[in-house]
C-alpha cells in the first residue's frame, strides 16, 4: 500500500467523521420541501449534467 | 399600523443584511479564487510531487475543521480563509502539471475551469432569481456527500475507472446541489458569515472543477 492510499483512506474516513453531525443535523431540521422544489432542484441538475455533455463533447 | 411598519422595516433590513452578506462572499469568493490560481501556478513553477495535493487536502480539511469556524467571526478569519484556499490552490498544482503534459492537457483544464464557471454563475444566478428555500436539501445533500466519499475511499482500493467516473459526476451533482442550498441559505439569512459561506461556495467550486477535470480527462484520452 503507497503513501497515496493511506494519506487518502485517512482523509477519507476523517471527512466522514466530520460530515456525521452536519448530516444528522440537517436530516432531522430541514425544511420539508414544497410543491414544485424537488422538481426545480431536478430542471437545475438536469442543466448540469447536459452542459457536462456538451463539454465531453468538446473534448472528444 | 405599527405592527406592519415593525414588520415591513424587519423585513427590509434582513434583505439589506442578506444583500451585505451575498456582497461580501462573492468579494471574497473572487479573491480567494484568484489567490488560488496564484498559489496554483506557484505549485506549477516549482514542480512540487503528486503527494502535495494529499497532504494539502487534509491539512486544508484540518484548518477548514478547527482553525476556521473559530477565527470567522474576527478579523483573523480572513487570514484562515486565504490560507485554506491558497493550500488547496498549491496542492491542485501537480494536477494541472500531470494533465498540462498530456496532447489535449491544456484544453482540457480550460473547458473544465469554464465548465465550472458556467456552472456556478448558471446555479448562482438560478437560486437569487427564483427566491425558492433550497434549504430542504440539506440532509439529502450531507447523506450523498457521504456516500461519495465512501465510494472514493473504496476506489483507492478497488483501482475501477467506471467507479471514479461515477463518484466524479455525483460529487458535480452533490456540489451543484450545495451551491443551490449555499446560495438560498444566505439569502434567506440562515448564512450570515460570509467568510463561512465563502468557504462553502469555494469547497463547491473547487470540487466541481477536479471531477470536471477527470471526466473530460478521461473521455478526452485517445485510449
Amino acid at each position: 500500500m503507497d503513501w497515496m492510499t493511506i494519506l487518502g483512506t485517512v482523509a477519507g474516513i476523517m471527512m466522514l467523521v466530520f460530515l456525521w453531525p452536519a448530516y444528522k443535523h440537517w436530516s432531522q431540521n430541514s425544511p420539508k420541501a414544497e410543491q414544485g422544489d424537488w422538481a426545480s432542484v431536478l430542471v437545475a441538475l438536469g442543466a448540469v449534467v447536459l452542459l457536462v455533455i456538451v463539454l465531453i463533447a468538446l473534448v472528444r | 399600523m405599527n405592527r406592519y411598519e415593525t414588520v415591513v422595516s424587519g423585513g427590509y433590513q434582513s434583505a439589506a443584511s442578506a444583500n451585505k452578506v451575498l456582497k461580501n462572499t462573492y468579494l471574497l469568493l473572487s479573491a480567494t479564487l484568484f489567490f488560488s490560481a496564484v498559489m496554483a501556478a506557484v505549485s506549477i513553477a516549482l514542480q512540487v510531487p503528486s503527494i502535495a495535493y494529499i497532504i494539502s487536502v487534509i491539512g486544508a480539511m484540518v484548518m477548514g475543521i478547527f482553525v476556521l469556524p473559530r477565527t470567522a467571526n474576527s478579523s483573523k478569519g480572513i487570514g484562515v480563509i486565504f490560507l485554506i484556499t491558497g493550500l488547496l490552490g498549491f496542492g491542485l498544482g501537480p494536477i494541472l502539471s500531470m494533465y498540462l503534459s498530456l496532447p489535449n492537457g491544456p484544453q482540457t483544464i480550460a473547458t473544465a475551469f469554464g465548465g465550472t464557471g458556467i456552472i456556478f454563475l448558471g446555479l448562482s444566478g438560478y437560486a437569487l432569481t427564483s427566491k425558492r428555500d433550497f434549504s430542504f436539501m440539506g440532509g439529502f445533500l450531507f447523506a450523498g456527500m457521504m456516500v461519495l466519499v465512501v465510494g472514493m475511499i473504496a476506489n483507492l482500493f478497488l483501482q475501477m475507472p467506471l467507479l471514479s467516473l461515477v463518484v466524479a459526476g455525483g460529487i458535480i451533482l452533490v456540489m451543484s446541489g450545495f451551491i443551490l442550498f449555499d446560495t438560498s441559505r444566505i439569502l434567506r439569512g440562515g448564512e450570515t458569515n460570509y467568510i463561512m459561506a465563502t468557504y462553502g461556495l469555494f469547497l463547491s467550486l473547487f470540487n466541481i472543477f477536479i471531477s470536471l477535470l477527470q471526466i473530460l480527462g478521461i473521455f478526452g484520452s485517445d485510449e
